[in-house]
Protein backbone atom coordinates (compact mmCIF):
# COMPACT_ATOMS: atom_id res chain seq x y z
CA UNK A 1 0.00 0.00 0.00
CA UNK A 2 1.44 3.91 -0.67
CA UNK A 3 1.22 5.99 2.11
CA UNK A 4 -1.09 8.59 2.13
CA UNK A 5 0.72 11.66 1.74
CA UNK A 6 -0.71 14.10 4.32
CA UNK A 7 0.18 17.54 6.98
CA UNK A 8 0.64 14.37 9.18
CA UNK A 9 3.05 12.34 7.39
CA UNK A 10 4.79 16.04 6.12
CA UNK A 11 5.76 16.18 10.34
CA UNK A 12 6.31 12.15 10.78
CA UNK A 13 8.93 12.28 8.00
CA UNK A 14 10.18 15.79 8.77
CA UNK A 15 11.02 13.85 12.20
CA UNK A 16 13.03 11.47 10.63
CA UNK A 17 15.04 14.55 8.74
CA UNK A 18 13.26 12.90 5.69
CA UNK A 19 14.81 10.04 5.10
CA UNK A 20 11.85 7.46 5.50
CA UNK A 21 9.80 8.57 2.66
CA UNK A 22 8.48 5.57 1.11
CA UNK A 23 9.75 5.50 -2.78
CA UNK A 24 7.02 6.88 -5.14
CA UNK A 25 7.08 4.20 -7.15
CA UNK A 26 8.83 0.95 -8.37
CA UNK A 27 11.32 0.20 -10.93
CA UNK A 28 11.33 -3.07 -11.87
CA UNK A 29 14.36 -4.77 -12.24
CA UNK A 30 13.29 -6.85 -15.21
CA UNK A 31 10.06 -6.15 -17.71
CA UNK A 32 7.45 -9.10 -17.49
CA UNK A 33 7.51 -10.98 -20.58
CA UNK A 34 4.17 -9.36 -21.59
CA UNK A 35 1.74 -6.90 -20.61
CA UNK A 36 -1.89 -6.68 -21.75
CA UNK A 37 -1.35 -3.12 -22.49
CA UNK A 38 2.39 -1.07 -22.90
CA UNK A 39 2.64 2.56 -23.20
CA UNK A 40 5.54 4.03 -25.25
CA UNK A 41 6.43 7.19 -23.36
CA UNK A 42 6.58 8.39 -19.88
CA UNK A 43 5.42 12.08 -20.29
CA UNK A 44 2.32 13.27 -18.93
CA UNK A 45 0.06 11.99 -21.60
CA UNK A 46 1.32 8.56 -21.15
CA UNK A 47 1.32 8.37 -17.49
CA UNK A 48 -2.39 9.39 -17.36
CA UNK A 49 -2.97 6.88 -19.99
CA UNK A 50 -1.48 4.41 -17.89
CA UNK A 51 -3.58 5.37 -14.42
CA UNK A 52 -6.77 5.34 -16.03
CA UNK A 53 -6.21 2.21 -17.80
CA UNK A 54 -5.72 1.16 -14.26
CA UNK A 55 -8.29 2.98 -12.57
CA UNK A 56 -11.81 2.95 -15.09
CA UNK A 57 -10.89 -0.10 -16.90
CA UNK A 58 -8.94 -2.23 -14.50
CA UNK A 59 -6.24 -3.36 -16.56
CA UNK A 60 -3.36 -3.36 -14.44
CA UNK A 61 -1.00 -5.16 -16.34
CA UNK A 62 0.58 -2.39 -18.09
CA UNK A 63 4.05 -1.06 -18.75
CA UNK A 64 4.74 2.38 -19.07
CA UNK A 65 8.43 2.42 -21.54
CA UNK A 66 10.11 5.52 -21.09
CA UNK A 67 13.61 6.06 -22.90
CA UNK A 68 14.87 8.84 -20.51
CA UNK A 69 13.16 9.75 -16.85
CA UNK A 70 9.93 9.74 -17.03
CA UNK A 71 8.29 13.99 -17.43
CA UNK A 72 12.12 14.90 -19.07
CA UNK A 73 10.39 15.12 -22.15
CA UNK A 74 7.98 18.22 -22.79
CA UNK A 75 6.42 17.41 -19.97
CA UNK A 76 8.89 18.91 -17.89
CA UNK A 77 9.89 21.58 -20.28
CA UNK A 78 6.87 22.93 -20.58
CA UNK A 79 5.28 27.00 -19.61
CA UNK A 80 1.97 24.66 -17.21
CA UNK A 81 -0.61 27.08 -19.11
CA UNK A 82 -4.31 25.35 -18.58
CA UNK A 83 -7.05 26.89 -20.10
CA UNK A 84 -9.89 25.47 -22.58
CA UNK A 85 -10.97 28.56 -24.50
CA UNK A 86 -10.79 26.76 -27.56
CA UNK A 87 -12.98 28.07 -31.17
CA UNK A 88 -14.12 24.93 -32.04
CA UNK A 89 -16.90 22.96 -30.51
CA UNK A 90 -14.69 19.48 -30.76
CA UNK A 91 -11.57 20.85 -28.81
CA UNK A 92 -13.44 23.08 -26.26
CA UNK A 93 -15.19 20.11 -25.42
CA UNK A 94 -11.93 17.61 -25.20
CA UNK A 95 -10.13 20.70 -23.39
CA UNK A 96 -12.89 21.62 -20.87
CA UNK A 97 -12.80 17.70 -20.17
CA UNK A 98 -9.35 18.05 -19.17
CA UNK A 99 -9.63 21.27 -17.44
CA UNK A 100 -12.50 19.42 -14.98
CA UNK A 101 -10.29 16.45 -14.33
CA UNK A 102 -7.89 19.13 -13.38
CA UNK A 103 -10.01 20.89 -11.02
CA UNK A 104 -9.68 17.63 -8.92
CA UNK A 105 -6.63 15.98 -10.05
CA UNK A 106 -5.04 17.12 -6.66
CA UNK A 107 -7.50 15.41 -4.39
CA UNK A 108 -7.43 12.74 -7.22
CA UNK A 109 -3.88 11.48 -7.02
CA UNK A 110 -3.07 12.67 -3.41
CA UNK A 111 -0.60 14.48 -4.73
CA UNK A 112 -0.45 18.50 -4.54
CA UNK A 113 -0.23 19.05 -8.76
CA UNK A 114 -0.46 23.18 -7.30
CA UNK A 115 -2.89 23.75 -9.73
CA UNK A 116 -4.03 27.56 -9.72
CA UNK A 117 -6.75 29.22 -11.26
CA UNK A 118 -5.28 32.86 -11.61
CA UNK A 119 -7.24 33.36 -14.75
CA UNK A 120 -6.13 33.82 -18.34
CA UNK A 121 -5.88 36.90 -20.25
CA UNK A 122 -5.71 36.77 -24.08
CA UNK A 123 -4.87 40.59 -25.20
CA UNK A 124 -6.14 42.15 -28.34
CA UNK A 125 -4.44 44.83 -29.83
CA UNK A 126 -6.09 45.66 -33.20
CA UNK A 127 -9.81 46.13 -34.44
CA UNK A 128 -9.38 42.62 -35.74
CA UNK A 129 -7.92 40.92 -33.11
CA UNK A 130 -11.12 42.50 -30.71
CA UNK A 131 -13.32 40.68 -33.92
CA UNK A 132 -11.41 37.63 -33.69
CA UNK A 133 -11.79 37.64 -30.09
CA UNK A 134 -15.16 38.15 -29.55
CA UNK A 135 -16.11 35.53 -32.55
CA UNK A 136 -14.09 32.84 -29.77
CA UNK A 137 -15.56 34.23 -26.36
CA UNK A 138 -19.23 34.26 -27.92
CA UNK A 139 -18.26 30.55 -29.20
CA UNK A 140 -16.56 29.80 -26.33
CA UNK A 141 -19.81 30.64 -24.15
CA UNK A 142 -21.94 29.04 -26.39
CA UNK A 143 -20.43 25.54 -25.03
CA UNK A 144 -21.23 26.47 -21.54
CA UNK A 145 -17.45 27.34 -20.85
CA UNK A 146 -16.12 30.79 -19.49
CA UNK A 147 -15.24 33.28 -21.24
CA UNK A 148 -15.55 36.91 -20.72
CA UNK A 149 -14.42 40.29 -22.36
CA UNK A 150 -12.47 42.79 -20.78
CA UNK A 151 -12.13 46.67 -21.38
CA UNK A 152 -9.07 48.53 -21.53
CA UNK A 153 -10.19 49.74 -17.51
CA UNK A 154 -10.95 46.22 -16.30
CA UNK A 155 -7.30 45.11 -17.77
CA UNK A 156 -5.72 48.05 -16.65
CA UNK A 157 -7.15 47.17 -12.73
CA UNK A 158 -6.44 43.54 -13.18
CA UNK A 159 -3.02 44.06 -13.90
CA UNK A 160 -1.86 47.50 -13.58
CA UNK A 161 1.99 47.25 -14.71
CA UNK A 162 0.59 46.63 -18.74
CA UNK A 163 1.40 49.35 -20.87
CA UNK A 164 -2.36 50.42 -21.55
CA UNK A 165 -1.39 53.87 -22.27
CA UNK A 166 -2.44 55.47 -25.60
CA UNK A 167 1.30 55.89 -26.48
CA UNK A 168 1.86 52.00 -25.97
CA UNK A 169 3.89 50.48 -28.43
CA UNK A 170 1.03 48.26 -28.63
CA UNK A 171 -2.05 49.61 -28.09
CA UNK A 172 -4.60 47.05 -25.84
CA UNK A 173 -7.94 47.60 -27.18
CA UNK A 174 -9.61 44.66 -25.15
CA UNK A 175 -9.02 40.80 -24.00
CA UNK A 176 -10.49 37.81 -23.25
CA UNK A 177 -10.45 36.27 -19.98
CA UNK A 178 -10.97 33.22 -18.56
CA UNK A 179 -10.77 32.88 -14.91
CA UNK A 180 -11.04 29.28 -14.48
CA UNK A 181 -7.28 28.83 -16.70
CA UNK A 182 -4.46 29.12 -15.02
CA UNK A 183 -1.03 27.08 -14.61
CA UNK A 184 0.05 23.99 -12.52
CA UNK A 185 2.84 22.24 -11.77
CA UNK A 186 4.36 19.95 -14.51
CA UNK A 187 6.58 17.62 -12.57
CA UNK A 188 3.71 16.81 -10.13
CA UNK A 189 1.25 15.82 -12.93
CA UNK A 190 3.59 13.58 -14.48
CA UNK A 191 4.96 12.20 -10.65
CA UNK A 192 1.68 12.13 -9.32
CA UNK A 193 0.15 10.27 -12.04
CA UNK A 194 3.23 7.49 -11.74
CA UNK A 195 2.77 7.11 -8.45
CA UNK A 196 -1.34 6.39 -8.42
CA UNK A 197 -0.37 4.10 -11.77
CA UNK A 198 2.50 2.60 -10.47
CA UNK A 199 0.26 1.76 -6.67
CA UNK A 200 -2.23 0.40 -8.97
CA UNK A 201 0.47 -2.87 -11.02
CA UNK A 202 1.47 -0.62 -13.17
CA UNK A 203 5.06 -1.00 -14.02
CA UNK A 204 7.13 2.45 -14.87
CA UNK A 205 10.47 1.30 -16.72
CA UNK A 206 12.76 4.04 -17.17
CA UNK A 207 16.05 4.25 -19.17
CA UNK A 208 13.55 1.97 -21.68
CA UNK A 209 13.87 2.61 -25.54
CA UNK A 210 11.51 1.12 -28.13
CA UNK A 211 12.97 0.45 -31.02
CA UNK A 212 10.68 -1.39 -33.10
CA UNK A 213 7.62 -3.17 -33.11
CA UNK A 214 6.71 -6.98 -33.72
CA UNK A 215 3.74 -6.74 -35.78
CA UNK A 216 2.16 -9.91 -37.72
CA UNK A 217 0.07 -9.75 -40.60
CA UNK A 218 -0.96 -6.28 -39.42
CA UNK A 219 -1.25 -7.00 -36.07
CA UNK A 220 1.02 -5.71 -33.50
CA UNK A 221 2.40 -8.28 -30.84
CA UNK A 222 4.96 -5.94 -29.03
CA UNK A 223 7.92 -4.02 -29.02
CA UNK A 224 11.81 -4.14 -28.99
CA UNK A 225 13.84 -1.88 -26.72
CA UNK A 226 17.07 -1.83 -25.43
CA UNK A 227 16.46 -4.30 -22.56
CA UNK A 228 15.07 -6.43 -25.10
CA UNK A 229 11.68 -7.70 -26.64
CA UNK A 230 8.49 -7.07 -24.45
CA UNK A 231 5.35 -8.50 -25.37
CA UNK A 232 2.24 -6.36 -25.48
CA UNK A 233 -1.69 -7.11 -26.81
CA UNK A 234 -2.17 -3.63 -27.28
CA UNK A 235 0.57 -0.65 -27.46
CA UNK A 236 -0.27 2.99 -27.20
CA UNK A 237 2.31 5.16 -28.63
CA UNK A 238 2.53 8.80 -26.93
CA UNK A 239 5.88 10.22 -27.63
CA UNK A 240 4.89 13.51 -28.82
CA UNK A 241 8.06 14.99 -30.82
CA UNK A 242 9.33 11.43 -31.66
CA UNK A 243 5.58 10.41 -33.05
CA UNK A 244 7.17 10.41 -37.08
CA UNK A 245 9.93 8.26 -35.92
CA UNK A 246 7.77 5.76 -34.15
CA UNK A 247 5.04 5.66 -36.87
CA UNK A 248 7.91 4.84 -39.13
CA UNK A 249 9.27 2.30 -37.48
CA UNK A 250 5.47 0.95 -37.34
CA UNK A 251 5.34 1.46 -41.13
CA UNK A 252 3.08 4.53 -41.50
CA UNK A 253 3.36 8.02 -42.34
CA UNK A 254 1.91 11.05 -39.77
CA UNK A 255 0.85 14.60 -41.02
CA UNK A 256 3.11 16.15 -38.26
CA UNK A 257 6.36 17.86 -37.89
CA UNK A 258 8.18 18.24 -35.02
CA UNK A 259 9.84 22.05 -34.19
CA UNK A 260 11.82 23.38 -31.52
CA UNK A 261 9.68 25.52 -28.76
CA UNK A 262 11.76 27.35 -26.47
CA UNK A 263 10.87 28.97 -22.85
CA UNK A 264 12.55 30.94 -20.21
CA UNK A 265 12.74 32.36 -16.55
CA UNK A 266 13.48 35.26 -14.91
CA UNK A 267 15.42 35.86 -11.71
CA UNK A 268 12.87 35.15 -8.86
CA UNK A 269 11.37 38.55 -8.05
CA UNK A 270 7.94 39.33 -5.29
CA UNK A 271 4.79 38.78 -6.39
CA UNK A 272 3.91 41.25 -9.23
CA UNK A 273 1.81 39.15 -11.80
CA UNK A 274 -1.10 37.23 -10.74
CA UNK A 275 -2.73 36.16 -13.55
CA UNK A 276 -1.70 34.72 -17.42
CA UNK A 277 -1.38 37.43 -19.51
CA UNK A 278 -0.90 36.08 -23.59
CA UNK A 279 -0.55 38.44 -26.39
CA UNK A 280 -0.96 36.29 -29.44
CA UNK A 281 -0.63 39.10 -31.87
CA UNK A 282 2.96 40.16 -30.68
CA UNK A 283 3.43 36.69 -29.10
CA UNK A 284 4.57 36.53 -26.22
CA UNK A 285 2.88 34.75 -23.07
CA UNK A 286 4.07 35.05 -19.42
CA UNK A 287 3.07 34.29 -15.81
CA UNK A 288 4.52 34.38 -12.65
CA UNK A 289 6.18 30.45 -10.52
CA UNK A 290 5.59 30.66 -6.88
CA UNK A 291 9.23 31.12 -6.95
CA UNK A 292 8.54 34.38 -7.92
CA UNK A 293 10.25 33.81 -11.45
CA UNK A 294 8.43 35.17 -14.69
CA UNK A 295 7.80 32.24 -16.96
CA UNK A 296 8.16 33.22 -20.38
CA UNK A 297 7.30 31.29 -24.08
CA UNK A 298 6.66 32.25 -27.66
CA UNK A 299 6.71 30.57 -30.91
CA UNK A 300 8.36 27.43 -32.55
CA UNK A 301 11.33 27.87 -34.90
CA UNK A 302 9.98 27.64 -38.52
CA UNK A 303 12.23 24.39 -39.19
CA UNK A 304 12.28 20.92 -38.21
CA UNK A 305 14.48 19.61 -35.51
CA UNK A 306 15.17 16.85 -32.86
CA UNK A 307 18.16 18.62 -31.34
CA UNK A 308 15.70 20.34 -28.07
CA UNK A 309 17.24 23.72 -28.57
CA UNK A 310 16.29 26.81 -30.85
CA UNK A 311 17.53 30.00 -32.00
CA UNK A 312 18.86 32.79 -30.10
CA UNK A 313 16.33 35.48 -32.24
CA UNK A 314 13.17 34.17 -31.47
CA UNK A 315 13.97 34.76 -27.67
CA UNK A 316 15.02 38.54 -28.65
CA UNK A 317 11.57 38.43 -30.29
CA UNK A 318 9.74 37.75 -27.14
CA UNK A 319 11.45 39.95 -25.00
CA UNK A 320 11.38 42.94 -27.26
CA UNK A 321 7.28 42.20 -27.25
CA UNK A 322 7.20 41.76 -23.34
CA UNK A 323 9.37 44.59 -22.35
CA UNK A 324 6.62 46.73 -24.67
CA UNK A 325 3.75 45.37 -23.17
CA UNK A 326 5.12 45.29 -19.19
CA UNK A 327 8.22 47.85 -19.37
CA UNK A 328 8.92 47.79 -15.95
CA UNK A 329 10.45 44.19 -16.71
CA UNK A 330 13.10 45.92 -18.84
CA UNK A 331 15.90 45.69 -16.19
CA UNK A 332 14.93 42.13 -15.22
CA UNK A 333 17.79 39.44 -15.87
CA UNK A 334 17.29 35.97 -17.73
CA UNK A 335 18.25 33.11 -15.45
CA UNK A 336 17.48 29.75 -17.78
CA UNK A 337 16.30 28.50 -20.95
CA UNK A 338 15.69 25.59 -22.56
CA UNK A 339 13.82 23.76 -25.87
CA UNK A 340 11.51 20.71 -26.50
CA UNK A 341 10.40 19.26 -29.26
CA UNK A 342 7.38 19.77 -30.26
CA UNK A 343 4.34 17.49 -32.61
CA UNK A 344 2.70 19.60 -34.99
CA UNK A 345 -0.65 18.61 -37.05
CA UNK A 346 -1.14 21.06 -39.83
CA UNK A 347 -4.96 21.51 -37.81
CA UNK A 348 -2.86 22.27 -34.86
CA UNK A 349 -5.05 19.59 -33.12
CA UNK A 350 -4.24 16.16 -31.93
CA UNK A 351 -4.15 13.05 -32.89
CA UNK A 352 -6.18 10.56 -30.35
CA UNK A 353 -7.10 7.17 -31.61
CA UNK A 354 -6.84 3.89 -34.42
CA UNK A 355 -3.38 3.52 -36.13
CA UNK A 356 -3.00 1.32 -39.38
CA UNK A 357 -1.73 -1.15 -37.30
CA UNK A 358 -4.51 -3.55 -35.47
CA UNK A 359 -3.90 -3.18 -31.14
CA UNK A 360 -1.64 -0.09 -32.32
CA UNK A 361 -2.92 3.28 -30.75
CA UNK A 362 -1.59 7.06 -31.09
CA UNK A 363 -1.83 9.66 -28.91
CA UNK A 364 0.27 12.67 -30.82
CA UNK A 365 -0.16 15.80 -32.45
CA UNK A 366 -0.59 18.22 -29.23
CA UNK A 367 2.12 20.38 -30.53
CA UNK A 368 2.61 23.61 -28.19
CA UNK A 369 -0.63 23.24 -26.16
CA UNK A 370 -1.08 19.51 -24.45
CA UNK A 371 0.46 20.00 -21.30
CA UNK A 372 -3.27 21.49 -20.37
CA UNK A 373 -5.21 18.47 -22.04
CA UNK A 374 -2.42 15.96 -19.95
CA UNK A 375 -5.36 14.44 -17.99
CA UNK A 376 -8.54 14.88 -19.92
CA UNK A 377 -5.80 13.26 -23.48
CA UNK A 378 -5.03 10.06 -20.95
CA UNK A 379 -8.41 9.75 -19.56
CA UNK A 380 -9.89 9.18 -23.49
CA UNK A 381 -6.75 7.20 -24.89
CA UNK A 382 -7.53 4.85 -22.26
CA UNK A 383 -10.88 4.59 -22.86
CA UNK A 384 -9.94 3.99 -26.53
CA UNK A 385 -7.15 1.25 -25.96
CA UNK A 386 -9.37 -0.44 -23.27
CA UNK A 387 -12.54 -0.62 -25.40
CA UNK A 388 -10.92 -0.56 -28.99
CA UNK A 389 -13.26 2.21 -30.45
CA UNK A 390 -12.51 5.65 -29.59
CA UNK A 391 -13.66 7.82 -27.12
CA UNK A 392 -16.81 10.19 -27.61
CA UNK A 393 -14.53 13.29 -27.00
CA UNK A 394 -11.19 11.58 -28.71
CA UNK A 395 -13.76 10.55 -31.88
CA UNK A 396 -13.19 13.68 -33.53
CA UNK A 397 -9.32 13.81 -33.45
CA UNK A 398 -8.90 10.45 -35.24
CA UNK A 399 -5.91 10.01 -37.76
CA UNK A 400 -8.78 9.76 -40.62
CA UNK A 401 -10.04 12.97 -40.47
CA UNK A 402 -6.96 14.06 -42.65
CA UNK A 403 -8.81 11.88 -45.46
CA UNK A 404 -12.33 12.84 -44.73
CA UNK A 405 -11.03 16.53 -44.72
CA UNK A 406 -12.78 17.54 -41.23
CA UNK A 407 -10.21 19.11 -39.96
CA UNK A 408 -10.33 21.21 -36.51
CA UNK A 409 -8.08 24.07 -37.82
CA UNK A 410 -7.42 25.17 -34.09
CA UNK A 411 -4.35 27.63 -35.86
CA UNK A 412 -5.57 31.06 -36.96
CA UNK A 413 -8.69 30.53 -33.51
CA UNK A 414 -6.63 29.78 -30.98
CA UNK A 415 -3.79 32.46 -31.73
CA UNK A 416 -0.72 31.35 -29.61
CA UNK A 417 -1.98 27.58 -28.74
CA UNK A 418 0.49 27.07 -25.23
CA UNK B 1 20.12 29.76 -35.76
CA UNK B 2 21.07 29.06 -39.12
CA UNK B 3 23.79 30.40 -41.53
CA UNK B 4 22.21 29.13 -45.23
CA UNK B 5 24.32 30.01 -48.18
CA UNK B 6 21.68 31.14 -50.97
CA UNK B 7 22.72 30.48 -53.94
CA UNK B 8 23.14 34.00 -55.62
CA UNK B 9 23.93 35.96 -52.11
CA UNK B 10 26.40 33.49 -50.40
CA UNK B 11 26.14 33.20 -46.46
CA UNK B 12 22.73 35.10 -45.10
CA UNK B 13 21.47 35.00 -41.30
CA UNK B 14 18.55 32.36 -40.93
CA UNK B 15 16.23 35.82 -40.55
CA UNK B 16 16.42 36.64 -44.14
CA UNK B 17 15.00 33.11 -45.32
CA UNK B 18 11.46 31.64 -44.82
CA UNK B 19 11.24 28.13 -44.69
CA UNK B 20 9.39 25.61 -47.37
CA UNK B 21 9.26 22.74 -45.26
CA UNK B 22 9.43 19.01 -46.71
CA UNK B 23 10.77 19.14 -50.95
CA UNK B 24 9.80 16.50 -53.37
CA UNK B 25 6.34 16.52 -53.33
CA UNK B 26 5.38 16.08 -56.92
CA UNK B 27 1.83 17.98 -57.37
CA UNK B 28 -0.27 15.37 -58.65
CA UNK B 29 -0.75 15.41 -62.88
CA UNK B 30 -4.37 16.37 -63.83
CA UNK B 31 -4.66 12.47 -64.80
CA UNK B 32 -3.49 11.60 -61.82
CA UNK B 33 -6.29 14.06 -59.94
CA UNK B 34 -8.81 12.73 -61.84
CA UNK B 35 -8.09 9.23 -60.07
CA UNK B 36 -6.77 9.65 -57.21
CA UNK B 37 -8.33 8.39 -53.59
CA UNK B 38 -8.79 10.38 -50.97
CA UNK B 39 -5.83 8.49 -49.00
CA UNK B 40 -3.77 9.55 -51.62
CA UNK B 41 -4.73 13.21 -51.57
CA UNK B 42 -4.16 12.88 -48.09
CA UNK B 43 -0.90 11.47 -48.34
CA UNK B 44 0.13 14.14 -50.77
CA UNK B 45 -1.06 17.26 -48.98
CA UNK B 46 -1.11 16.47 -45.28
CA UNK B 47 1.96 13.33 -44.75
CA UNK B 48 5.38 14.44 -44.17
CA UNK B 49 8.33 12.35 -43.86
CA UNK B 50 9.88 14.51 -40.72
CA UNK B 51 12.94 12.48 -40.07
CA UNK B 52 15.60 12.41 -37.50
CA UNK B 53 18.35 12.71 -39.54
CA UNK B 54 18.93 14.18 -42.75
CA UNK B 55 16.26 16.15 -44.47
CA UNK B 56 15.66 17.85 -47.85
CA UNK B 57 13.67 21.04 -47.54
CA UNK B 58 12.99 24.16 -49.16
CA UNK B 59 14.07 27.86 -47.90
CA UNK B 60 13.14 30.88 -50.12
CA UNK B 61 15.65 34.16 -49.83
CA UNK B 62 12.34 35.73 -48.69
CA UNK B 63 14.32 39.25 -47.44
CA UNK B 64 17.08 38.96 -50.06
CA UNK B 65 16.97 38.00 -53.69
CA UNK B 66 13.49 35.81 -53.36
CA UNK B 67 15.32 33.05 -54.51
CA UNK B 68 13.68 29.70 -53.77
CA UNK B 69 16.24 26.32 -53.21
CA UNK B 70 16.45 23.12 -51.69
CA UNK B 71 19.08 22.11 -48.38
CA UNK B 72 19.95 18.86 -46.73
CA UNK B 73 20.01 19.60 -43.50
CA UNK B 74 20.28 17.29 -40.21
CA UNK B 75 17.52 17.83 -37.95
CA UNK B 76 19.79 16.83 -34.82
CA UNK B 77 23.33 18.62 -35.49
CA UNK B 78 21.22 21.54 -37.70
CA UNK B 79 24.38 20.68 -40.21
CA UNK B 80 23.51 22.13 -43.41
CA UNK B 81 25.14 19.52 -45.83
CA UNK B 82 24.31 20.69 -49.40
CA UNK B 83 22.50 23.27 -50.86
CA UNK B 84 21.30 22.50 -54.52
CA UNK B 85 18.70 23.73 -56.80
CA UNK B 86 14.56 23.33 -57.28
CA UNK B 87 13.80 20.49 -59.67
CA UNK B 88 17.01 18.43 -58.88
CA UNK B 89 16.61 15.28 -57.41
CA UNK B 90 17.70 14.94 -53.71
CA UNK B 91 21.58 14.16 -53.77
CA UNK B 92 22.58 10.73 -52.39
CA UNK B 93 24.40 11.20 -49.42
CA UNK B 94 26.47 9.16 -46.51
CA UNK B 95 24.48 8.09 -43.85
CA UNK B 96 25.37 10.20 -40.97
C1 LIG C 1 8.76 25.16 -24.23
C2 LIG C 1 7.39 24.54 -24.23
C3 LIG C 1 6.32 25.24 -23.68
C4 LIG C 1 5.04 24.68 -23.67
N1 LIG C 1 4.04 25.35 -23.04
C5 LIG C 1 2.82 24.77 -22.89
C6 LIG C 1 1.82 25.41 -22.11
O1 LIG C 1 2.02 26.50 -21.55
N2 LIG C 1 0.61 24.81 -22.00
C7 LIG C 1 0.35 23.61 -22.60
O2 LIG C 1 -0.77 23.13 -22.49
N3 LIG C 1 1.29 22.97 -23.33
C8 LIG C 1 2.53 23.51 -23.47
N4 LIG C 1 3.52 22.86 -24.19
C9 LIG C 1 3.20 21.58 -24.85
C10 LIG C 1 3.24 20.43 -23.87
O3 LIG C 1 4.46 20.44 -23.16
C11 LIG C 1 3.10 19.08 -24.58
O4 LIG C 1 2.04 19.10 -25.51
C12 LIG C 1 2.82 17.96 -23.59
O5 LIG C 1 3.62 18.09 -22.44
C13 LIG C 1 3.07 16.63 -24.25
O6 LIG C 1 3.06 15.61 -23.29
P1 LIG C 1 3.45 14.16 -23.68
O7 LIG C 1 3.34 13.33 -22.47
O8 LIG C 1 2.66 13.76 -24.88
O9 LIG C 1 4.94 14.29 -24.24
P2 LIG C 1 6.36 14.26 -23.48
O10 LIG C 1 6.30 14.83 -22.14
O11 LIG C 1 7.34 14.83 -24.44
O12 LIG C 1 6.59 12.71 -23.33
C14 LIG C 1 6.96 11.86 -24.40
C15 LIG C 1 7.99 10.91 -23.86
O13 LIG C 1 8.26 9.90 -24.83
C16 LIG C 1 9.59 9.50 -24.65
N5 LIG C 1 10.04 8.79 -25.83
C17 LIG C 1 10.32 9.28 -27.07
N6 LIG C 1 10.76 8.30 -27.88
C18 LIG C 1 10.75 7.15 -27.15
C19 LIG C 1 11.11 5.79 -27.42
N7 LIG C 1 11.55 5.42 -28.63
N8 LIG C 1 10.99 4.87 -26.42
C20 LIG C 1 10.53 5.23 -25.20
N9 LIG C 1 10.20 6.51 -24.87
C21 LIG C 1 10.30 7.45 -25.84
C22 LIG C 1 10.32 10.81 -24.42
O14 LIG C 1 11.56 10.61 -23.76
C23 LIG C 1 9.32 11.59 -23.56
O15 LIG C 1 9.59 11.51 -22.19
C24 LIG C 1 4.81 23.40 -24.24
C25 LIG C 1 5.88 22.69 -24.80
C26 LIG C 1 7.17 23.25 -24.80
C27 LIG C 1 8.31 22.46 -25.38
ZN1 LIG D 1 19.67 35.26 -52.21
Amino acid sequence: MKQNYSIFSLVRNALSYHQGWQEAWRSPAVPKPEYDVIIIGGGGHGLATAYYLAKEHGITNVAVLEKGWIGGGNTGRNTTIVRSNYLWDESAHLYEHSLKLFEGLTQDLNYNVMFSQRGLMNLAHTQHDMQALRRRVYAIQLNGIDSEILTPAQIKEMVPILDCSSSARYPIMGASLQRRGGVARHDAVAWGFARKADERGVDILQNTEVTGFKIVNGVVKGVETNRGFIGGKKVGIVVAGHSGVMAGLAGFRLPVESHPLQALVSEPIKPILNTVVMSPQVHVYVSQSDKGELVLGAGIDAYTSYAQVGSPFIIENQLNALTDLFPCFGRLRMLRQWGGIVDTCPDASPIIGKTPVENLFLNCGWGTGGFKATPGSGNVFAHTIATGEPHKLAQPFALDRFTTGYLIDEHGAAGVAH
Amino acid sequence: MLLISCPHCGPRDEHEFAYGHEAHIARPTLDQQNTMSDAEWADYLFMRKNPKGVHFERWVHARGCRQWFNVARHTVTHEIIKVYPMGEPAPKLEQK
